[in-house]
């Protein structure tokens, strides 16, 4: 199962310069985690204390996944996961 | 450095003023490596507020597949400071992810003369740049 993840290009650190990697889950959580086993420290970058992270901004396909089910998201092989980290500031 | 064009000063300047007393904000786009501002992008502050800013998610994701598949990148990324002066806050410098962007803020504090800064933003910290003009 393979689906597709967009990494924006602050994180590329972890992934080795790539801005795609492939990862597999049955959720967004279980992605994450899958993710982390070879991309080690992106998790943390992603998930403080069980939950998404405020200011990342994490999309399934088109749709941001606060307004889906954020970590319990299902996903699936052909997905696309896209992050972005919000612009903000004050 | 940050070079930009009078018409792209101009349309922030405008942008700044337009929303205040709300931040304003958005994003230059330009050929990917260039440095070269070129698209200017306003965007919605989602949060609408005199001392805060951040950019709608889904307006986000949208406007950066569009640079991707332009093979832009955001050279400038700009907001406003209403009440106090064009220069980073400590939530500017700590919410900064774009490493090769130059953060331009604005300042609509006074009526009568707009405040104009860029600032490059890596690792928490913060240099200043002169901007260039060009008419």
């Amino acid at each position: 199962m393979a689906i597709e993840v967009r990494i924006p290009t602050i994180l590329r650190t972890y992934t080795d310069g790539a801005k795609q990697v492939e990862g597999s889950g049955a959720t967004l959580a279980e992605l994450i985690s899958d993710l982390e086993s070879r991309h080690s420290g992106l998790s943390a970058r992603l998930i403080d204390g069980g939950a998404l992270r405020r200011f990342v901004n994490v999309y399934l396909n088109d749709e941001d996944v606060r307004f889906l089910s954020g970590l319990d998201t299902p996903v699936k092989d052909g997905d696309t996961v896209t992050v972005l980290p919000a612009v903000a500031g004050g | 450095m940050l070079t930009i064009s009078r018409d792209l000063y101009d349309k922030i300047v405008a942008h700044a003023r337009k929303d205040h007393p709300d931040e304003a904000c958005g994003v230059i786009a330009g050929p990917e490596g260039s440095g070269r501002p070129e698209r200017f992008i306003p965007m919605e502050n989602a949060e609408r507020s005199p001392t805060f800013y951040r950019f709608d998610s889904q307006e986000q994701l949208s406007v950066w597949r569009e640079m991707d598949d332009r093979d832009e990148e955001p050279v400038v990324i700009y907001h406003s400071h209403t009440a106090t002066e064009a220069y980073p806050s400590r939530t500017d410098i700590s919410y900064a992810s774009e490493p090769d962007a130059h953060y331009v803020l604005v300042s609509t504090r006074s009526d009568d003369e707009t405040e104009f800064r860029s600032y490059r933003i890596l690792d928490g910290e913060v240099t200043e740049e002169p901007v260039q003009i060009q008419d």
